[in-house]
C-alpha cells in the first residue's frame, strides 16, 4: 500500500503523518504542493495538520486551490482514499470533498489537549479496527475546529452513519459534537483530532494506531 | 477598475468573534450595541474597465475562492478613483 503525504507551505504534521503510515506498514511518498500529479500507484492521500499558507483568507482555502489540488480531487473522485487531519480536514471542506465548514472555536481559544472521542461509525476502513461504540483518546490542537453545516446535511450525515467520531466533551462548539466525518463512499475521512500524535503509550495514547492499521488492512488480500 | 468585496458570516451562523467584540464594547462603556458581526474587506484592482464585466469577474472570484458560501455571504461594490 502506497500513501502520499502532501506538504503545503505551513504544514507541520506532515512528517508525523508519514511516520504513522510507515509504522502501519505503508510505503510513503512525500509530495510537494507545487507538484501537479500524484506518483503512480498511490492508494491513500494524507493531508496533514498545520497552517497551510498561513491560514490566509480562510483555513485551508488557498491549499484547496494549490497546484496539487486537482490531482487530489481526481484521486478522491476515482474512489481513492483520502485522510485529512486538522488543517487537512479544513482543506477537504474547502475542496468540497466533504460537506460543511469549520468556524473559529466557540470559546475563541486555541484548544490543545487530549480529548475523549466516541467512535460513532465503524463502517469504514478508517474505523473498522475500533470496537462499536468504543471510546478513544486522541489529542486535538486547533483554533478553527467548530464544525458547522445545515440541518439537512447534519441529518443526512447521521442517517447514513457518516459521522465517524464525536467528542465526549465538546471542546469547540462543533455541531452535533462532530469531530470527524466520512464521504458518501466512506473513503474520505476528515477529522480535527490528530491520530498521528497517538501512536505510542509514551505519547499519552496509542489509540491512533488502529486507524492507520485499519486503512492498511483494507489493502491486504484475503 | 477597483471592486470592493465585503465577506461576512451568513446571518444564521454564530459569529463568536463578533460576540467577543460586542462584550468588549460593553465593558468600555458603549451601551446599546445589540449585535456585532465581523467580516473582511477585500479590494480588487482589476484590468477590466467595464463595470458590469468587472462585477461579474469579482462575483466568480467570490464563488470560487474569496467567500465560502456554505457559511459566508458577500457583497460587491465598485470603488471610485
Amino acid at each position: 500500500m502506497k500513501a502520499a503525504v502532501i506538504t503545503f507551505p505551513g504544514s507541520n504534521c506532515d512528517r508525523d503523518l508519514a511516520v504513522a503510515f510507515e509504522q502501519a506498514g505503508a510505503e510513503v511518498v512525500r509530495v510537494w504542493h507545487k507538484d501537479t500529479a500524484l506518483p503512480a500507484g498511490v492508494d491513500v492521500v494524507g493531508l496533514p495538520g498545520g497552517f497551510s499558507y498561513g491560514d490566509y483568507l480562510r483555513c485551508g482555502a488557498i491549499a484547496a486551490h494549490s497546484p496539487i489540488g486537482s490531482a487530489i480531487a481526481a484521486h478522491a473522485q476515482a474512489g481513492g482514499y483520502v485522510l485529512g487531519i486538522c488543517n487537512g480536514f479544513q482543506v477537504l471542506l474547502e475542496m468540497g470533498l466533504l460537506p460543511g465548514a469549520l468556524l473559529r472555536n466557540a470559546g475563541l481559544k486555541f484548544v490543545c489537549k487530549p480529548v475523549a472521542l466516541n467512535v460513532t461509525s465503524v463502517e469504514s476502513d478508517f474505523t473498522s479496527e475500533y470496537g462499536a461504540d468504543a471510546q478513544i483518546t486522541i489529542p486535538v490542537a486547533h483554533h478553527d475546529g467548530n464544525y458547522t453545516t445545515d440541518a439537512d446535511t447534519l441529518a443526512r450525515l447521521r442517517g447514513e452513519g457518516r459521522v465517524a467520531f464525536t467528542y465526549a466533551q465538546n471542546p469547540n462548539g462543533s455541531d452535533g459534537d462532530i469531530a470527524g466525518i466520512l464521504s458518501e463512499n466512506r473513503r474520505v475521512l476528515g477529522m480535527m483530532p490528530h491520530p498521528e500524535r497517538a501512536l505510542d503509550a509514551a505519547q499519552g495514547s496509542a489509540d491512533g494506531r488502529a486507524l492507520f492499521a485499519g486503512l492498511i488492512g483494507a489493502f491486504v488480500p484475503g | 477598475m477597483k471592486m470592493r468585496v465585503i465577506v461576512t458570516l451568513k446571518s444564521g451562523v454564530l459569529d463568536p468573534q463578533g460576540e467577543a467584540v460586542r462584550h468588549a464594547l460593553g465593558s468600555l462603556g458603549f451601551e446599546g450595541v445589540n449585535k456585532v458581526r465581523q467580516g473582511k474587506m477585500i479590494e480588487l484592482d482589476l484590468t477590466e474597465t467595464d463595470p458590469v464585466r468587472a462585477e461579474e469577474q469579482a462575483r466568480q472570484m467570490c464563488e470560487k475562492l474569496l467567500a465560502n458560501t456554505a457559511i459566508e455571504s458577500y457583497s460587491l461594490e465598485p470603488v471610485q478613483g
